[in-house]
């Protein structure tokens, strides 16, 4: 199955949902851990306590491909990281997640043919605010 | 309300450094990380184990090294709101060696007031294993 074949099968529809809880103890370790000093990040008791922008991205599905992807994750490396954020993520938050394929094409590097894949997640809060979209690109070298 | 540290959109110039940063990514904080965002795997917390897994020792998670870049955004204009950060891992940035962390501006929108930072994580020998974009508003 080429990477067209695949998209068209695999792409644009939910195959994943999680639902997390965040905790102000993790929102201040992961702030003070990437050396943010800023107290909206790092201080419960601000006013505007928040998460640092991009933590929703430590959020990961129960499985990382569709059900019958025709590619194991562990044949994938991790070969980058986006987020747009929509809107800050609270302690106390129940956040829901949902994943799907966005994106598969293929590249041509030194090494040969690579498969891109796009794990996208969406998150929303307890109220169905948007909060931010994730995409997760792996690849998988030697594609063919 | 505005603090007096913050940055204003017309003090931002084209071609502007931000200031370098150290992160710390020593075994200890990056065991403080990994508890925090419950990736405690081990190639992430323990040398022998991801030296075990063919790497050259534990590796930081690409999401701190992002995270790290965010913090560097808001040490130069602290009112910064992120509106989107993409960052390529390009190598493995590993555990208890000393990056620094960079950034410069690459374009203003005057229209929009959105300006666009590329960010690179540097290592000891001078490579780039972490690279990356983002975009904010002040």
């Amino acid at each position: 199955m080429n990477a067209l074949e695949l998209k068209t099968k695999f792409a644009g529809y939910v195959f994943d949902e999680i639902s997390v809880t965040v905790k102000a103890e993790s929102l201040v370790g992961y702030a003070k851990a990437c050396g943010e000093t800023q107290p909206r990040f790092t201080d419960p008791s601000h006013p505007d306590f928040q998460a640092l922008p991009n933590y929703p991205t430590r959020f990961h599905g129960t499985r990382g491909l569709p059900e019958d992807f025709p590619i194991d994750m562990v044949r994938c490396f991790d070969a980058g990281k986006s987020i747009q954020i929509h809107a800050p993520v609270r302690a106390g938050d129940v956040i829901e997640g949902r994943s799907e394929i966005a994106d598969i094409y293929e590249k041509t590097g030194r090494s040969g043919k690579m498969l891109f894949i796009v794990h996208r997640m969406n998150f929303y809060n307890q109220r169905g605010v948007h909060l931010a979209t994730v995409d997760w690109r792996l690849v998988q070298r030697e594609f063919d | 309300m505005a603090e007096s540290t913050d940055k204003r959109f017309e003090e931002v110039e084209f071609g502007e450094d931000l200031p370098e940063i150290h992160p710390d990514i020593s075994l200890e904080n990056v065991k403080l990380f990994a508890r925090s965002a419950r990736m405690q795997a081990a190639r992430f917390i323990d040398h022998e184990a991801a030296r075990k897994a063919g790497l050259p020792g534990a590796i930081v998670p690409g999401i701190m090294s992002q995270g790290i870049l965010v913090a560097l955004i808001h040490r130069w204009a602290p009112n910064a709101q992120i509106l989107d950060v993409d960052t390529i891992f390009r190598a493995p940035l590993i555990v208890d060696t000393k990056p620094i962390a960079s950034g410069v501006v690459t374009d203003i929108d005057n229209e929009t007031k959105v300006i666009e930072i590329d960010l690179v994580l540097r290592n000891e020998k001078g490579e780039t294993p972490v690279v990356g974009t983002a975009r904010i508003s002040l």
